[in-house]
Protein backbone atom coordinates (compact mmCIF):
# COMPACT_ATOMS: atom_id res chain seq x y z
CA UNK A 1 0.00 0.00 0.00
CA UNK A 2 1.83 3.49 -1.04
CA UNK A 3 0.73 6.58 1.11
CA UNK A 4 1.70 9.70 0.12
CA UNK A 5 0.15 13.56 0.92
CA UNK A 6 0.94 14.16 -2.70
CA UNK A 7 -1.76 13.88 -5.31
CA UNK A 8 0.12 11.46 -7.68
CA UNK A 9 2.39 8.65 -7.46
CA UNK A 10 6.04 9.22 -9.00
CA UNK A 11 5.89 6.86 -12.26
CA UNK A 12 2.79 5.72 -11.98
CA UNK A 13 -0.37 6.13 -13.41
CA UNK A 14 -3.58 6.25 -11.59
CA UNK A 15 -6.30 3.85 -13.17
CA UNK A 16 -8.90 4.56 -10.76
CA UNK A 17 -10.74 6.32 -7.68
CA UNK A 18 -12.37 4.34 -5.33
CA UNK A 19 -13.27 7.26 -2.96
CA UNK A 20 -12.40 8.84 0.41
CA UNK A 21 -11.32 6.38 2.96
CA UNK A 22 -10.92 7.53 6.64
CA UNK A 23 -9.93 5.85 9.92
CA UNK A 24 -10.27 7.90 13.92
CA UNK A 25 -9.79 6.92 16.78
CA UNK A 26 -11.01 8.76 20.60
CA UNK A 27 -8.24 8.22 22.94
CA UNK A 28 -8.77 9.34 26.73
CA UNK A 29 -5.58 10.32 28.72
CA UNK A 30 -4.33 7.98 31.66
CA UNK A 31 -4.43 8.98 34.59
CA UNK A 32 -1.10 8.36 35.52
CA UNK A 33 0.28 10.01 32.41
CA UNK A 34 -2.41 12.80 33.71
CA UNK A 35 -0.22 12.84 36.93
CA UNK A 36 2.89 13.72 35.19
CA UNK A 37 1.37 15.82 32.84
CA UNK A 38 -0.23 18.19 36.09
CA UNK A 39 3.93 18.40 37.34
CA UNK A 40 5.62 19.35 33.52
CA UNK A 41 2.15 21.81 33.43
CA UNK A 42 4.32 23.54 36.27
CA UNK A 43 8.01 22.97 35.63
CA UNK A 44 7.71 23.33 31.65
CA UNK A 45 8.64 21.10 29.17
CA UNK A 46 7.54 18.33 26.36
CA UNK A 47 5.02 15.72 27.50
CA UNK A 48 6.24 12.26 26.57
CA UNK A 49 3.58 10.06 27.67
CA UNK A 50 1.33 12.23 25.39
CA UNK A 51 3.33 12.37 23.39
CA UNK A 52 3.63 8.42 22.87
CA UNK A 53 -0.29 8.37 23.33
CA UNK A 54 -1.05 10.90 20.35
CA UNK A 55 1.37 8.80 18.24
CA UNK A 56 -0.11 5.36 19.10
CA UNK A 57 -3.39 7.13 18.28
CA UNK A 58 -2.37 8.29 15.25
CA UNK A 59 -0.99 4.72 13.95
CA UNK A 60 -4.47 3.17 14.99
CA UNK A 61 -6.47 5.73 13.07
CA UNK A 62 -3.62 5.51 9.94
CA UNK A 63 -4.46 1.67 9.98
CA UNK A 64 -7.90 1.70 9.98
CA UNK A 65 -7.65 3.90 6.63
CA UNK A 66 -6.08 1.65 5.05
CA UNK A 67 -8.24 -1.14 6.05
CA UNK A 68 -10.70 0.27 4.27
CA UNK A 69 -8.38 1.25 1.42
CA UNK A 70 -7.87 -2.69 1.41
CA UNK A 71 -11.38 -3.06 1.47
CA UNK A 72 -11.94 -1.43 -1.30
CA UNK A 73 -9.89 -2.89 -3.49
CA UNK A 74 -7.43 0.19 -3.44
CA UNK A 75 -3.18 -0.27 -3.92
CA UNK A 76 -2.22 3.58 -2.43
CA UNK A 77 -4.36 6.21 -0.83
CA UNK A 78 -3.19 9.62 -1.69
CA UNK A 79 -3.46 12.90 -0.74
CA UNK A 80 -3.47 11.61 2.86
CA UNK A 81 -4.65 14.21 5.77
CA UNK A 82 -4.59 14.50 9.57
CA UNK A 83 -7.00 16.14 12.09
CA UNK A 84 -6.94 16.13 14.96
CA UNK A 85 -9.94 17.44 17.88
CA UNK A 86 -10.66 17.54 21.10
CA UNK A 87 -14.22 16.00 21.92
CA UNK A 88 -14.32 16.22 25.64
CA UNK A 89 -11.84 17.56 28.08
CA UNK A 90 -9.43 14.76 28.44
CA UNK A 91 -10.06 12.85 25.05
CA UNK A 92 -8.96 13.47 21.87
CA UNK A 93 -10.23 12.77 18.18
CA UNK A 94 -7.69 11.72 15.51
CA UNK A 95 -8.41 11.15 12.24
CA UNK A 96 -6.76 10.17 9.10
CA UNK A 97 -8.54 10.23 5.58
CA UNK A 98 -7.29 10.43 1.83
CA UNK A 99 -8.19 9.48 -1.97
CA UNK A 100 -7.81 5.33 -2.07
CA UNK A 101 -6.79 4.65 -5.97
CA UNK A 102 -5.77 1.82 -8.37
CA UNK A 103 -2.53 2.65 -9.91
CA UNK A 104 -0.50 1.28 -12.09
CA UNK B 1 -5.76 31.81 61.93
CA UNK B 2 -7.03 32.16 58.54
CA UNK B 3 -5.02 35.08 57.37
CA UNK B 4 -2.16 32.83 58.48
CA UNK B 5 -3.63 30.12 55.92
CA UNK B 6 -3.97 32.38 53.53
CA UNK B 7 -0.39 33.83 53.44
CA UNK B 8 1.25 30.47 53.23
CA UNK B 9 -0.86 30.26 50.12
CA UNK B 10 -0.17 33.27 48.76
CA UNK B 11 4.05 32.28 49.79
CA UNK B 12 3.13 28.34 48.42
CA UNK B 13 2.27 30.30 44.63
CA UNK B 14 5.55 32.65 44.95
CA UNK B 15 7.64 29.73 45.75
CA UNK B 16 6.24 27.86 42.72
CA UNK B 17 6.56 31.20 40.36
CA UNK B 18 10.51 30.93 41.21
CA UNK B 19 10.53 27.62 40.80
CA UNK B 20 8.67 27.36 37.45
CA UNK B 21 10.87 30.56 36.25
CA UNK B 22 14.06 28.63 36.71
CA UNK B 23 13.26 24.87 35.41
CA UNK B 24 11.29 26.82 32.63
CA UNK B 25 13.98 28.83 31.20
CA UNK B 26 16.63 26.21 31.84
CA UNK B 27 14.64 23.26 29.99
CA UNK B 28 13.82 26.17 27.22
CA UNK B 29 17.26 26.74 26.72
CA UNK B 30 18.36 23.35 26.53
CA UNK B 31 15.66 23.01 23.82
CA UNK B 32 16.66 25.49 22.01
CA UNK B 33 20.59 24.28 21.84
CA UNK B 34 19.41 20.75 21.24
CA UNK B 35 16.80 21.84 18.17
CA UNK B 36 19.73 24.25 16.63
CA UNK B 37 22.18 21.48 17.24
CA UNK B 38 19.88 18.70 15.33
CA UNK B 39 18.87 21.20 12.65
CA UNK B 40 22.63 21.63 11.81
CA UNK B 41 22.86 18.10 10.96
CA UNK B 42 19.69 17.51 9.00
CA UNK B 43 20.26 20.71 7.23
CA UNK B 44 20.49 18.83 3.71
CA UNK B 45 17.69 17.32 4.45
CA UNK B 46 15.01 19.75 2.41
CA UNK B 47 11.68 20.57 3.54
CA UNK B 48 9.20 21.53 0.72
CA UNK B 49 5.70 22.46 0.98
CA UNK B 50 5.40 22.44 -2.97
CA UNK B 51 2.25 19.82 -3.80
CA UNK B 52 3.78 18.46 -7.45
CA UNK B 53 7.16 16.48 -7.98
CA UNK B 54 9.52 17.97 -10.27
CA UNK B 55 9.68 15.18 -13.12
CA UNK B 56 12.90 12.57 -11.79
CA UNK B 57 14.85 10.35 -13.57
CA UNK B 58 14.64 7.32 -12.30
CA UNK B 59 10.98 7.74 -10.38
CA UNK B 60 11.73 8.13 -6.56
CA UNK B 61 9.89 5.73 -3.86
CA UNK B 62 7.75 7.95 -2.10
CA UNK B 63 6.70 7.19 2.11
CA UNK B 64 4.71 8.97 4.74
CA UNK B 65 6.63 10.14 7.43
CA UNK B 66 5.26 12.23 10.63
CA UNK B 67 6.90 13.81 14.25
CA UNK B 68 4.75 15.31 16.45
CA UNK B 69 5.57 16.63 20.12
CA UNK B 70 3.68 17.32 23.31
CA UNK B 71 4.82 20.27 25.06
CA UNK B 72 4.28 22.38 28.19
CA UNK B 73 4.99 25.99 29.08
CA UNK B 74 6.02 26.31 32.91
CA UNK B 75 3.81 27.58 35.69
CA UNK B 76 5.63 31.26 35.68
CA UNK B 77 5.25 31.44 31.68
CA UNK B 78 1.26 30.58 31.64
CA UNK B 79 1.12 33.44 34.70
CA UNK B 80 2.33 35.57 32.57
CA UNK B 81 0.68 35.28 29.72
CA UNK B 82 -2.69 35.74 31.82
CA UNK B 83 -1.32 38.92 32.54
CA UNK B 84 -0.66 40.02 29.38
CA UNK B 85 -4.49 38.73 28.49
CA UNK B 86 -5.95 41.39 30.39
CA UNK B 87 -4.14 43.96 28.76
CA UNK B 88 -3.84 42.30 25.46
CA UNK B 89 -0.81 42.35 22.94
CA UNK B 90 1.62 39.95 21.93
CA UNK B 91 2.31 36.77 24.28
CA UNK B 92 6.00 36.38 24.05
CA UNK B 93 6.06 33.52 26.08
CA UNK B 94 3.55 31.11 23.93
CA UNK B 95 5.30 32.07 20.82
CA UNK B 96 8.63 30.69 21.67
CA UNK B 97 6.72 27.34 22.88
CA UNK B 98 5.00 27.31 19.68
CA UNK B 99 8.15 27.72 17.30
CA UNK B 100 10.00 24.99 19.41
CA UNK B 101 7.02 22.44 18.73
CA UNK B 102 6.87 23.21 15.12
CA UNK B 103 10.54 22.73 14.58
CA UNK B 104 10.61 19.95 17.16
CA UNK B 105 7.84 18.11 15.35
CA UNK B 106 9.85 18.68 11.46
CA UNK B 107 13.30 17.82 13.12
CA UNK B 108 11.63 14.16 14.36
CA UNK B 109 9.41 13.42 10.84
CA UNK B 110 13.05 14.56 9.08
CA UNK B 111 15.08 11.89 11.05
CA UNK B 112 12.31 9.22 10.25
CA UNK B 113 12.68 10.56 6.62
CA UNK B 114 16.62 9.70 6.92
CA UNK B 115 16.22 6.36 8.31
CA UNK B 116 14.18 5.56 5.23
CA UNK B 117 17.03 6.99 3.57
CA UNK B 118 15.22 10.06 2.05
CA UNK B 119 16.81 13.07 0.65
CA UNK B 120 13.87 15.45 0.68
CA UNK B 121 10.30 15.72 1.80
CA UNK B 122 7.27 17.18 -0.29
CA UNK B 123 3.84 19.09 0.76
CA UNK B 124 4.46 19.17 4.29
CA UNK B 125 2.04 20.33 6.42
CA UNK B 126 1.34 20.96 10.13
CA UNK B 127 -1.24 20.40 12.14
CA UNK B 128 -1.57 22.00 15.98
CA UNK B 129 -3.77 21.27 18.58
CA UNK B 130 -4.53 22.04 22.00
CA UNK B 131 -4.72 19.48 24.58
CA UNK B 132 -7.01 19.95 27.24
CA UNK B 133 -9.00 22.85 25.97
CA UNK B 134 -11.64 23.85 28.35
CA UNK B 135 -9.34 23.39 31.68
CA UNK B 136 -8.54 26.68 33.16
CA UNK B 137 -5.30 25.74 34.20
CA UNK B 138 -4.00 23.41 31.25
CA UNK B 139 -3.83 26.02 28.55
CA UNK B 140 -0.56 26.48 27.35
CA UNK B 141 -0.28 22.27 26.45
CA UNK B 142 0.03 22.33 22.66
CA UNK B 143 1.14 19.14 20.31
CA UNK B 144 2.14 20.12 16.86
CA UNK B 145 2.10 17.45 14.17
CA UNK B 146 3.93 17.62 11.38
CA UNK B 147 3.80 15.32 8.05
CA UNK B 148 5.09 14.52 4.59
CA UNK B 149 6.08 12.75 1.89
CA UNK B 150 9.62 11.67 2.14
CA UNK B 151 11.35 11.10 -1.04
CA UNK B 152 13.21 8.02 -1.56
CA UNK B 153 15.66 7.87 -4.41
CA UNK B 154 16.72 4.36 -6.20
CA UNK B 155 19.20 2.54 -5.36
Amino acid sequence: MITSTLETVPDRVIREHLGIVQGSTVRAKHIGRDLMAGLKNIVGGELKGYTELLSEARDEAFARMIEQATAKGANAVINVRFSTSSVTQGASEILAYGSAVIVE
Amino acid sequence: MEAFAELWQFLFVILLLIMAFFTGSIAERRHYKSIIRREGALGDMVVIVAKTLPPMSPAPATALVRGSVVISVDYFKRFLARLRMIFGGRIHTYESLLDRARREAILRMQEQARELGATMIFNMRFETSSISKGRKDAVGTVEVLAYGTAVIPPG
